[in-house]
């Protein structure tokens, strides 16, 4: 099968695995068919239980929920110490909670978010922050409803890998990264404003 | 003005080009409707009533002569020889056909026009004072900050979908005509005291569904931070305004629900590491871009001759009226009213943008402005010219002389054309406009704001109407709720509803009796709101709902 990620302007192969949260009843944050997670409401997300559940490969590369990894931390020490160890989480969980407990973010090869839905422009902040404010240098990976439309701003917010949804072509994803040549504003890839790189 | 060097066209070209393969993609299938929605949006295309409806940016009201006219033939071309001038200083158009939408934006770029995020879950345009640059109460020309803030919103990466809309107004003037305390934020230029051009920040303000007044969340910001302190406001609002409710998502509900102090707080913590970054505007970018704004060739010793015609009572009228002091001596702002009765307001023909270009060409340096009352404006034009002026601008009925009196009404497109519309409410501007078509009942009334909104969107800024008219719902038909004490302004305040709602019909004879329990007890020279806010609104509901049973 082909592969849906783009890494930098290529398509290639993904060689992580990524692991899900266990499945538990669906408790909260539906409704009027969206989802709700509204980060100001002070529940908890995933929920405990969810992350005691949730199982992993023992070996090889894997893309962790970012609480199950704090959660196994202790055992997975050495793991990550062989860049085996990535983390993910979704635009409503708030990473500035955990960076405490993480420790150093350059310690992750991989930092991937999910976006349950293309309308979701958080994610284009969180990049932004990991980058600037946590000054995350590794790859960092967009995954959920990622389309060809938002990854020309999701690269200038900082990422460099998309794993496109798995029915669009990836291969008319790449060219979204081009829509724009010389953009305005200074941002997470291009920092300098227009009028600082060019003479205007 | 601001004119295109090619980093600018480049943009806006490639931004035609993305258009067109997005509709193409969408047209093949191969996106949804869901998916296609918010990328038409962010280029201005609603699906309306009858045909789609494209609003084209009209950056802080600011059009060439040249453009006005592109404009012109662009409706002639490929709509019904008219647009629709909105209240935030933009243009509608209410029948294209979808497939045609990429030409269009391919001509309106020939001409550095665009529909970039005139609509959608984004930035918007950026508004400013219709006066800008002329007005004689100016502090500073608000307009080279608002096209350095156009550029830096325009495609920002991470604020293309935010939980909700986006608007920025500023004022650089005394006396603020740009409503920067019913936008989201609201930039209040002044000198500070090391003279100093500053910015007072204003947050969280709206009309809509919920109408806030915004607060201050910075005194005083120098002008070259006003980038990043916009970025650490923006990331704030897009990580935690409400995505759950689109009627909660705004960002007056985040600071509502927060306070002012704790949303503060978190735009400040954000602002500390990007604050002298990269984004931060120096003074060769503020001098690069101010020099499109320099002044045009004024004359000297315009001879004033005002006083020497006929006090033809028209003329004079229109004189007091729709004529704005200027800086220059010997100069006038003038407005042509698109509020004539029996037109829609808002509404102007080909031919009236045709000749409003021709006119700016011959007595304004070629430029005309848009304001949010929905008007056109030629700023610069010699007093010893307006007569002359007037005769021609006469001829296409853009002289009515009722600028901001009770007939210069603020109006959505309503139900008439609008899909989210609960109500008409060009008709009941029409009918109101018919009851005051005495000009002298209407210079005796003064100055008086009347605003009318379809639906609770509140495009036509009922709220901040003095006389505020809201289209309902009720059971399936239309009803119209009336609010009073409304202002715009440096007083900003939100109107308070007078009571049951009325029929259509019902409207002119209500805004009648509202007027004649003012005309019953103003103080000599006290405008219509300031007695309203004397007197309360008690008098007012006693005189119309005396007759209780025709209200619902």
């Amino acid at each position: 099968m082909k592969s849906q990620l783009i890494k930098g302007k290529n398509i290639v192969k993904d060689d992580w695995v990524t692991s899900e949260l266990a499945k538990v009843e669906e408790i909260v944050k539906m409704q009027a068919g969206k989802v709700v997670a509204f980060k100001l409401s002070g529940e908890d997300y995933p929920a405990n239980e969810q992350v005691k559940e949730s199982i992993f490969p023992d070996t090889g590369k894997v893309l962790l929920p970012l609480k199950v990894f704090i959660h196994h931390q202790e055992k997975l020490k050495e793991r990550l110490a062989n860049g085996e160890i990535g983390i993910w989480f979704s635009t409503h969980e708030e990473i500035h909670k955990f960076i405490e407990a993480i420790g150093d973010l350059n310690n992750f090869p991989l930092i991937a978010i999910h976006v349950e839905k293309f309308a979701d422009g958080r994610i284009f902040s969180i990049g932004s922050q990991l980058r600037n404010k946590y000054n995350f240098k590794n790859e960092l990976r967009a995954f959920g409803d990622v389309l060809r439309d938002q990854i020309f701003f999701l690269k200038r917010s900082g990422f460099n890998s998309y794993l496109i949804r798995k029915d669009r072509d990836a291969t008319d994803a790449i060219k979204g990264l081009d829509d724009f040549s010389d953009p305005y504003q200074g941002a997470s890839d291009i920092l300098e404003p227009v009028w600082k790189r060019n003479k205007r | 003005m601001y004119k295109y060097d090619q980093i600018d066209q480049k943009i806006v070209n490639e931004r035609v080009d993305q258009y067109q393969n997005q509709l193409n993609r969408y047209l093949n299938k191969e996106l949804s409707d869901e998916e296609f929605r918010p990328l038409r949006l962010q280029n201005g295309l609603y699906i309306q009533r009858h045909a789609p409806m494209l609003r084209v940016a009209i950056p802080y009201g600011l059009l060439s002569s040249k453009q006005l006219n592109k404009l012109a033939n662009i409706s002639d071309k490929y709509d019904r020889g008219y647009g629709h001038f909105s209240t935030r200083q933009n243009i509608q158009f209410n029948w294209p056909k979808l497939e045609d939408t990429p030409d269009i934006l391919r001509e309106l770029a020939e001409v550095e026009m665009h529909a970039i995020q005139t609509s959608g879950n984004c930035i918007r345009n950026i508004t400013t004072d219709q006066f800008a640059g002329v007005t004689d109460d100016e502090i500073i020309d608000p307009r080279h900050i608002a096209e350095i803030i156009r550029q830096w919103s325009t495609f920002h990466p991470e604020f293309a979908l935010l939980p909700r809309k986006f608007k920025i107004a500023i004022t650089g003037s005394t006396k603020d005509r740009a409503l920067v305390q019913c936008h989201d934020i609201g930039l209040e230029f002044f000198t500070n005291t090391n003279n100093k051009m500053s910015i007072k920040v204003w947050v969280g303000g709206g009309l809509g569904r919920t109408p806030i007044i915004g607060s201050v969340i910075k005194n005083e910001l120098e002008w070259e931070h006003i980038l990043t302190y916009c970025e650490a406001i923006l990331r704030v609002y897009n990580l935690y305004g409400r995505r759950d409710n689109m009627y909660k998502a705004r960002i007056k509900i985040l600071v509502k629900s927060l306070g002012i102090e704790a949303f503060k707080k978190l735009v400040e913590d954000e602002w500390k590491y990007i604050k002298n970054g990269p984004n931060t505007i120096n003074a060769e970018e503020l001098s690069r871009v101010k020099k499109y704004f320099s002044e045009p060739n004024y004359k000297k010793n315009i001879k004033n001759n005002l006083k020497d015609y006929d006090p033809n009572k028209a003329f004079s009228q229109w004189l007091s009226r729709a004529t704005n002091s200027h800086k220059k001596t010997g100069y006038r702002a003038v407005t042509f009213s698109l509020k004539e009765t029996g037109c829609a307001p808002g509404d102007a023909s080909s031919t009236q943008m045709k000749a409003v270009s021709k006119l700016a060409d011959e007595y304004s340096f070629g430029e005309i402005r848009v304001s949010h009352e929905q008007n056109l404006i030629l700023a610069d034009v010699q007093e010893d010219k307006l007569y002359e002026l007037w005769i021609k601008a006469k001829e296409h009925h853009l002289v009515t002389p009722n600028i901001g009196l009770l007939t210069d009404i603020i109006c959505c497109p309503g139900g008439d054309f609008c899909s989210l519309a609960n109500a008409k409410s060009i008709p009941i501007a029409q009918s109101i406009q018919d009851l005051f078509d005495d000009m002298d009942y209407l210079h005796d009334i003064g100055d008086l704001n009347l605003n009318i909104s379809g639906c609770m969107n509140a495009c036509g800024h009922h709220h901040v109407g003095h006389i505020g008219i809201l289209g309902v719902d009720k059971d399936g038909s239309e009803w119209y709720q009336v609010t009073l004490g409304g202002n715009q302004g440096n007083f900003a305040s939100i109107g308070k509803v007078i009571g049951p709602s009325f029929s259509a019909e019902q409207m002119p004879s209500i805004v009648k009796k509202i007027i004649e329990v003012y005309l019953n007890n103003r103080q000599k020279e006290e405008i219509f709101i300031d007695c309203v806010s004397r007197i309360g609104l008690e008098p007012f509901k006693n005189y119309i709902y005396k007759d209780s049973e025709v209200s619902k």
